[in-house]
């Protein structure tokens, strides 16, 4: 390749793009649907309802600890269908990429995807690789769309949230957000937090599978966090819930920099949890299963829906409550 | 105004240490201290330790809640 | 964490809610300021203010250096800003501040080089990396700050850097406290004291306003069983008739301070006459940049000044900020003045007496 780097006639169509698509990208998502290489990938019919999503990845730095932009993108798109109930079937990957990136770098990255959408028994079906003028794009953009099949007989159900129903997260909160900051370098700041970036495909279909009936419906808590993804669920579900501050999840590195920049870890980005609203006498059950996991070790029951008006509170670690409220922008590090 | 943490000295290089607070690291002044070591604790705010925590006046702090809770049963 | 989740422990916050309620019990509801913003907000975070039962009445003072800096600074900060060679350097607390028109936030927006730093000496590393640019660094704060403001302008001293400067905002909180204990509309029986700026000032900073007002005074940390430990001891002085000072954060706090602190700040800046938004101006309780460190002094290097004015009429930060009134009695508290869209820096500041309220629900 042309001395490793990106050049703008690898976006313009010509034999440089033909080789990069071949050689590089679509040799590594190897599958009898892309092989023809046609401008659509034909998935033949599918076996059940759909559901279909999207996501568009700007994030930087593109690798990160604990993972990268390609990781990201192809679990984002997956973990939002499996909290709908869906099996991922297929996802496109759409790059933009600014001219004079590594290849190296571009090379790891969709090694990850890779690797990501094999873990979530989906296919990467077609795409899209474009390349901008130095300056016009961050290093590298990226797109996913995912189709799935949603389980039999169970769907999304805010409606069906009802007092005495229980809240679960499958893990510790913040870790991915607290990972990029802390790779953005301008904290000066070094550690060993990770991202927690997972496609949770696997975990949430054995949930699904097991305690169907009990699980009234789920999120992946992203940008804005728990505290962001509870406040919308509440809003959906017109449900009051309350959440416990002592059992909140949080990795010991995670509380660190939240302490000492002034952060609320409630607010931070996750990357492979999600959040459950579940029949509150099968919570623990669920919560226990979840913990034999891999991605659902530090699994906890956090909080329960009350009677009263929708809202998010939270019952603080001396007794106190206050409320749990959508966070004005993002947060910055304050000595106040 | 105060935001301010209790961190624990892991490394001192001339006029800077490197404190650790849950496993993260942040090198901070140590100007405003005299007789740092290893091992001490200090409260960090804005890139600077402004003062040593006692280990002893926290044990004694606690335990003055702790008998508080004793009378009050 | 160490020394921080042995503060927080629930089995001993019961019981010091117990005490309290006990010792406020028969007796007027006592009037309780604190002076600190962290304070404002960790009474917040943790709910304590509804535990505590009617025989407490917690009331924030002015202990958000953000909130009491006139919005002329905020003005000089973004014209400052538009001049091309300068990069502003500032805490997380400044950026969405308004000044009269303008924040930090929209000043970047419009192509102003506004960068967040943790600490002042980023500013300095900034400035040192960048030699042709001009760094000033909005000096915002209170004595817990204002060594490590003193601190990093004596770096740049030692770096020979000549692009660095501090546009300073400092403040110093027992004038405050005074003029406030002598304010007959703020009503106030017992202060809790701040627990960093008294680590670098010392307890005995309070004496003489313990022997002039007759206030009970404890100096408390931040964790909740501080706070709550703090209240519990201002009762317990109420109820003795014997007002003094005490110190609850002893683990930090010593009655001298620290003295190497406040040798630097004796060096690098001198008190002066200062205006606190919404109270006027209380003498000596400023401080400014000494004339020894002109070439660091954002206001003499550029020429500008900060100049004050009158909040908009109908905002009510000053009375929130003298604990006159709580957020929730301002007519445009949660209406016209939301966290998304500030009238007074009460609301906006990540600690504002306002913004505590909201975010947390406080009633």
């Amino acid at each position: 390749m042309a001395g490793g780097r990106i050049l703008l006639s690898h976006g313009e169509g010509g034999k440089r793009t033909r080789e990069l698509i071949r050689k590089t990208i679509a040799k590594r998502f190897e599958n009898p649907v892309l092989a023809p290489l046609l401008d659509s990938g034909l998935l033949g019919r599918l076996d059940g309802e759909v559901a279909f999503t999207t996501d568009g990845y700007v994030v930087s730095p593109a690798v990160f600890p604990g993972g990268d932009i390609g990781r990201l993108a192809v679990c984002g798109t997956l973990n939002d269908l499996s909290v709908c109930g869906a099996r991922p079937v297929a996802i496109s990957c759409s790059l933009i990429l600014e001219e004079g990136f590594p290849l190296e770098t571009l090379e790891t990255i969709l090694d990850s995807m890779k690797s990501a959408a094999a873990e979530g028994n989906a296919l990467v079906a077609c795409g899209d690789t474009k390349v901008v003028e130095r300056g016009n794009a961050d290093g590298i953009f990226i797109t996913t769309a995912g189709v799935g099949i949603l389980h039999d007989g169970w769907r999304p159900s805010p409606g069906s949230v009802r007092p005495g129903d229980r809240v679960i997260l499958t893990g510790t909160m913040g870790d991915h957000q607290a990972a990029i900051l802390i790779a953005r370098n301008r904290l000066e700041i070094s550690s060993e937090i990770l991202s927690d970036v997972a496609p949770l495909s696997a975990m949430l279909h054995d949930v699904l599978a097991a305690f169907g009936g009990k699980v009234r419906f789920m999120r992946d808590p992203t940008r804005g966090g728990v505290g962001v993804s509870l406040n919308e669920m509440a809003e959906s579900s017109r449900a009051r819930i309350v959440l416990e501050e002592n059992r909140l999840p949080v990795a010991a590195g995670v509380r660190g920099l939240c302490e000492i920049l002034g952060f609320d870890p409630l607010y931070l980005a996750n990357e492979g949890k999600a959040l459950l609203i579940v029949d509150g006498s099968a919570a623990e059950e669920i919560a226990s299963s979840l913990r034999k996991t891999g991605y659902g070790r530090n699994a906890a029951v956090i909080g329960e829906v009350a009677e009263g008006p929708p809202g998010v509170l939270m019952r603080t670690s001396v007794g106190g409550m206050r409320a749990v409220d959508y966070p004005v922008g993002d947060q910055l590090p304050r000595i106040c | 105004m105060c935001l301010g943490i209790p961190a624990r000295v892991m490394e001192i290089t001339e006029s800077a240490a490197v404190v650790e607070v849950g496993g993260v690291r942040r090198a901070v002044s140590v100007e405003l201290i005299d007789g740092v070591a290893e091992g001490d604790w200090v409260i960090i705010h804005a890139g600077f330790a402004i003062e040593k925590l006692d280990p002893e006046e926290a044990e004694k702090t606690l335990q003055l809640f702790r008998e508080i809770a004793d009378a009050i049963r | 964490m160490r020394y921080v989740d042995a503060f927080r422990e629930p089995a001993l916050a019961r019981p010091l809610v117990e005490k309290i309620r006990s010792l406020g019990e028969g007796a007027l509801p006592f009037r309780v300021m604190e002076v600190c913003g962290t304070h404002t907000m960790a009474i917040a975070r943790n709910g304590i203010r509804a535990l505590l039962g009617g025989g407490v009445t917690l009331v924030s003072g002015p202990g958000c250096p953000v909130c009491v800096t006139p919005d002329g600074y905020i003005d000089a900060a973004a014209t400052l800003g538009r001049r091309r060679e300068v990069i502003l350097a500032t805490f997380g607390d400044m950026v969405k501040v308004p000044g009269t028109a303008s924040s930090l936030e929209k000043e970047r927006g419009n192509g102003a080089d506004v960068r967040v730093v943790y600490s002042p000496l980023d500013a300095v590393e900034i400035a040192a990396r960048n030699p042709k640019r001009e760094v000033v660094f909005l000096g915002v704060g209170f004595e817990t700050t204002a060594p490590a403001i003193g601190g990093a302008i004596e770096a740049a001293g030692r770096r020979a850097l000549a692009n660095f400067s501090v546009l300073a905002s400092v403040r110093t909180i027992p004038e405050a406290m005074d003029a406030l204990a002598g304010d007959p509309g703020v009503r106030i029986e017992g202060f809790l004291c701040p627990a960093h700026v008294t680590a670098i000032i010392g307890s005995d900073a309070y004496l003489p306003l313990v022997e002039k007002r007759g206030i009970p005074c404890v100096v408390a940390g931040f964790e909740p069983l501080d706070i709550l430990c703090g209240i519990s001891m201002l009762l317990l002085q109420r109820r003795e008739g014997k007002p003094r000072v005490e110190n609850e954060y002893a683990r930090v706090a010593t009655s001298g301070g620290n003295r190497k602190a406040q040798a630097l700040l004796g060096r690098v800046f001198e008190k002066c006459d200062i205006s606190w938004r919404g109270i006027g101006v209380i003498p000596g309780s400023g401080l400014r940049i000494a004339d020894a460190y002109a070439p660091f002094d954002a206001r003499k290097k550029f020429g500008i000044d900060v100049v004050d004015s009158a909040p908009a009429t109908p905002c009510r930060c000053g009375d929130v900020l003298k604990g006159i009134i709580t957020p929730r009695e301002c007519p445009l508290f949660g209406k016209a003045c939301t966290p998304e869209d500030p009238v007074g820096p009460c609301m906006v500041s990540s600690e504002g007496t306002c913004a505590a309220f909201f975010k947390y629900g406080e009633q």
